[in-house]
């Protein structure tokens, strides 16, 4: 990220010497800078209530209730795990789900570590390790708050209608990466 | 579509009441943990829609996006999503500051808009998830697993685009 924020700044710099810009890009950078502040500002409230609504969700007992739900589908994807891996692999989807990055984050790495165990060749990743990742790298939110917020904060008429779409989308990217993780497996048992 | 959020919103204090929750606190002490992401978030935000606001009044973000457009025309992607789709699987930071910037060009309601949302809530940051998730283990050759992490990300971009296009939500 280093580089690619000084690439964008340089970079723009440079265009703009050459273009004759310079007077309206440092300019824009004063306007990006009040824009962060507007953003934030009209952005905490909608931010702020999801979170306290999705954290009310949790403690009411949804989080058991998906856990559950998921206990099958996670058991099927990850044949050669013990319950521990499996427990801290539903939370990690399940707090994923309900958009709370920061305690998926911790429960995902205990996940890794309890692949790690039982990680036959530990210089590779493992099957079931390779399928955590990408799980986590193609999430699915079902309320995707920061979205709806930033939506809202670009005054959009209807900031949820973007929901659908993102689960569907969601749903079809994660079901590709989990069937080329299995079909790469395959592969590699053949070779 | 209407119904969905005023029903999650009733099922969540229905769930609450059911469980005897003390929900009026509980939901202060959510509020709280947002707030601590919005916190979060804002020195990062100024950072990067500075950088964005430069890039598109100094006229860079058109050249970058004409250099792109051979790949963009044949995949079919509207190039103004690109500088979202190439920051997204770096920093999460980083690319709600390009959505900010975008939903603010274009409009929150614009297909454009509408196709990065898509795209940011789809997606994720890729490269972090790896680097953390690989960082506590033994694991040297992690790079099998980003083939596949990767593809996932160019379907969901794919499928983002064509279900804004071709759907009316």
């Amino acid at each position: 990220m280093n580089y690619i924020w000084c690439g964008m700044i340089l970079f723009s710099l440079i265009v703009a010497a050459i273009s004759g810009t310079l007077n309206e890009t440092v300019n824009a950078a004063f306007a990006g800078a009040q824009a962060s502040v507007e953003t934030v500002l009209s952005f905490a409230g909608v931010m702020c209530f999801w979170t306290g609504m999705l954290k009310l969700a949790e403690k009411s007992g949804i989080s058991e209730k998906i856990e559950k739900l998921l206990s099958p589908v996670v058991r099927r994807l990850f044949k050669k795990t013990d319950s521990e891996a499996r427990k801290y692999i539903s939370m990690n989807i399940t707090a994923n789900m309900l958009g709370m990055g920061n305690a998926a984050t911790p429960m995902g790495i205990k996940a890794m570590s309890a692949l790690d165990k039982h990680n036959k060749n530990p210089l590779y990743p493992s099957d079931d390790m390779c399928m955590f990742v990408v799980l986590n790298t193609t999430s699915f939110q079902l309320i995707p708050t920061t979205i709806i917020a930033l939506r809202a904060a670009a005054s959009s008429q209807n900031p949820f209608s973007v929901i659908l779409p993102i689960w569907i989308t969601s749903a079809v990217s994660i079901i590709a990466a989990v069937t080329a993780v299995k079909i790469m497996c395959k592969f590699r048992r053949m070779t | 579509m209407q119904y969905v959020i005023p029903l999650i919103i009733a099922a969540i204090i229905i769930m609450a009441l059911v469980h005897k929750q003390p929900s009026y606190e509980i939901f202060i002490s959510g509020v709280e943990d947002g707030l601590k992401i919005v916190v979060g978030i804002f020195p990062a935000l100024v950072a990067v829609l500075t950088a964005a606001y430069m890039l598109r009044a100094s006229g860079a973000i058109d050249l970058i996006i004409s250099l792109i457009s051979p790949v963009t025309d044949f995949l079919h992607i509207p190039k103004e999503i690109m500088p979202l789709a190439l920051i997204r699987p770096v920093s999460g930071s980083g690319s709600i500051g390009i959505l900010t910037d975008i939903l603010n060009t274009y409009g929150a309601d614009s297909d454009i808009g509408k196709i990065a949302s898509v795209i940011m809530g789809s997606t994720e940051t890729t490269f972090y998830c790896l680097c953390v998730y690989f960082a506590k283990t033994k694991v040297k050759y992690t790079m099998r697993a980003v083939p596949c992490a990767v593809l996932g990300d160019i379907v969901g971009i794919i499928t983002g685009v064509m279900i804004i296009k071709l759907v009316k939500f």
